[in-house]
């Protein structure tokens, strides 16, 4: 099975307290990672090959930076890699990434395509209008892919239960989190890649037409919000007896 | 953008909510319910959408029983005039229907929202949160050729009841569809050893618990309040505890007294299980963490250091 897998560098939600300065997000000290959803989605397709053969490509769309980010999930297993970039691609919203990503596809000879289930900005929308672009079908928040198509498929629903389907190649399906363990990733791995070629391609190659985004971002903000929580200061064990204290006044211990 | 649809996907607070947020979007304008299903859950959701909007479109066939997002596409597509803006909730029917449905409509798609703020023309401004919920964004999203909104659940005041809808049965226009991805069954969630629906007072582990076995740290903890183990879903994705311990909107909806969230951010998702209000005590090393927001009181430390000293703390004050 031929399979690609879209993935994302983002800001590090772990090692980065977000910032805002002039209505923009402060950019100069954030640590970046691959979007934690693209590892599973990476991961499964890993599974689907080892299982069924074929090949895994990553294809990212972003700056020169984002090689890294193609290097990381070479590192885990994935053969090939693209990166889509051009500067004109500097402003796409989320249908502007799901035409460049669908021109990337059409350039290949893809079963299977997989997205993380979102990123950064928690839109969780590439996946689906890929799909449509391409006019496959899809499926959402999938933790668990079997067969070898059509696809045995489960979809996590509200309260932890799982709709399974299934879902005829070529489709696109966005990975939710749990579906797998990703694997490690070490520096060895990360060397054997280091010299690996990628190639780049630009809106010309791919065919795209920046089209002008219909969603746009103004201005980040912190919200106004309330009085928020009480913060109790002081050392550890201050703090640890005055919380013993209030936990035990609101019935917190039994 | 005068013609404004709101799909409501079954008989729960929804109605209510989306009517409240069709209003802030779209002031003054009349919005048309839609509902889709099959015989009693069907009727029970068109009563209710009936309760919060003038007109009402219901879908009777039995392929509808199940919310199916590969045959509402095609349907919304069909029913929907040129240049509509759709409004639905952001939960996960909303995550498979609506980005595919934006484009095929030719319309904008705008997810999330948590916010209006009035509009420029055809643009909507709207709010919605990125970074999981650590900062909000302002956005202005085109509606000219019509827009599909999905609006977070809790964001918008339920409207009051208006003075009752007309349901108009429309099932005569429901495309045929030879479905690419064909619904077999739901698989309820597996039960777990205890129920943290029933309990009183839950400490609740997140991803800031750093490693398997650090778990030990909050059991001992819980173990002397006579509390019972939860978590985020982080820590069931690494299997460091069961599914049947995860609180949230694809977890479990818990209605503790007291709730004491250890290294747990606040997404939506994970504060979206917790119902009643409890008494929320957070513990994180990032002040700026949302859960803060959330929170009665909180302690801004390292979950390692604390741990052990509110355990024995609590001990001493049992
Ligand atoms: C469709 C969907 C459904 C979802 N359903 C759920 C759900 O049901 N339940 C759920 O919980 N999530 C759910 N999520 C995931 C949710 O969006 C968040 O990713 C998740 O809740 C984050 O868990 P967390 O707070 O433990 O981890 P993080 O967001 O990573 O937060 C960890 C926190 O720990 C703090 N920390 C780190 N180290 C320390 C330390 N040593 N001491 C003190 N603090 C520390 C950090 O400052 C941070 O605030 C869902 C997501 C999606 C897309």
């Amino acid at each position: 099975m031929e399979i690609l897998v879209c993935v994302k560098r983002v800001p590090d939600p772990a090692e980065n307290e977000i910032a805002v300065e002039g209505g923009g997000i402060r950019r100069d000290d954030l640590v970046y990672a691959v979007n934690e959803w693209d590892n599973y989605a990476v991961e499964e397709a890993l599974r689907i090959v080892e299982r069924e053969g074929g090949s895994v490509t990553v294809a990212t769309v972003g700056g020169p930076e984002a090689d890294e980010t193609l290097r990381r999930e070479m590192a885990m297993g994935a053969e090939k890699a693209l990166l889509l970039s051009d500067p004109a691609f500097a402003d796409a919203d989320g249908l502007g990434v799901a035409r460049i990503l669908a021109a990337a596809v059409r350039k290949g000879a893809y079963d299977l395509v997989l997205t993380g289930a979102m990123a950064d900005d928690g839109a969780a929308q590439v996946g689906g209008m890929l799909a449509e672009l391409l006019d496959w079908p899809f499926a959402s928040l999938v933790n668990r892919v079997e067969g070898a198509g059509p696809l045995r498929i489960g979809r996590e629903i509200e309260g932890g239960a799982q709709e399974v389907s299934d879902i005829d190649l070529p489709c696109v399906l966005s990975v939710q989190t749990g579906i797998n363990e990703p694997r490690y990733v070490g520096l060895r791995g990360i060397r054997k890649v280091a010299s690996a070629e990628i190639p780049v391609l630009d809106a010309a190659a791919l065919g795209v037409e920046p089209a002008a985004p219909r969603v746009r971002r103004l201005a980040y903000f912190v919200p106004e919000t309330g009085p928020g929580a009480e913060l109790l200061e002081g050392g550890i064990p201050e703090v640890a007896a005055r919380l013993a204290g209030i936990l035990k006044a609101k019935g917190g211990i039994k | 953008m005068d013609q404004v649809f709101v799909f409501v996907p079954g008989a729960d607070d929804s109605a209510a909510e989306l009517s409240a947020a069709a209003a802030a979007l779209f002031p003054g304008a009349a919005p048309t319910a839609l509902v889709a299903g099959h015989g009693e859950a069907l009727a029970a959701a068109a009563r209710d959408a009936a309760r919060a909007f003038p007109q009402v479109w219901s879908f009777d066939a039995p392929d509808l029983a199940h919310p199916d997002a590969e045959r509402l596409r095609p349907l919304l597509a069909k029913v929907l005039p040129a240049g509509a803006c759709l409004l639905l909730p952001h939960g996960t029917l909303a995550m498979d229907l609506a980005p595919g449905l934006s484009v095929r409509l030719g319309a904008a798609y705008a997810p999330d929202v948590v916010g209006a703020e009035g509009a420029d023309g055809s643009w909507l401004r709207l709010v919605r949160q990125e970074f999981g919920g650590q900062v909000h964004a302002r956005v202005a999203c085109d509606a000219a050729q019509g827009a599909v909104i999905t609006v977070r659940s809790g964001a918008f005041v339920p409207a009051p009841a208006g003075p009752g809808g007309t349901v108009v049965d429309r099932s005569a226009d429901i495309p045929a569809v030879q479905p690419r991805r064909r619904f077999r069954e739901v698989v309820a969630a597996p039960a777990g050893d205890v129920d943290i629906a029933r309990e009183e007072v839950l400490v609740s582990v997140g991803r800031g618990i750093g490693d398997q076995e650090n778990i030990a740290l909050a059991e001992e903890l819980a173990e002397a309040m006579g509390a019972a183990l939860s978590c985020s879903r982080p820590i069931v994705d690494a299997k460091w505890l069961d599914k049947g311990r995860q609180v949230g909107t694809s977890g479990q909806t818990v209605r503790p007294k007291v709730y004491l969230a250890l290294g747990i951010s606040g997404s939506f998702q994970h504060l979206g299980g917790i119902k009643g209000s409890p008494f929320l005590v957070a513990v994180n090393k990032n002040p700026k963490a949302p859960i803060f927001q959330a929170a009665s009181v909180g302690v801004v430390a390292d979950l390692l250091e604390l741990l052990p000293e509110l355990t024995d703390a609590v001990r001493k004050v049992k």
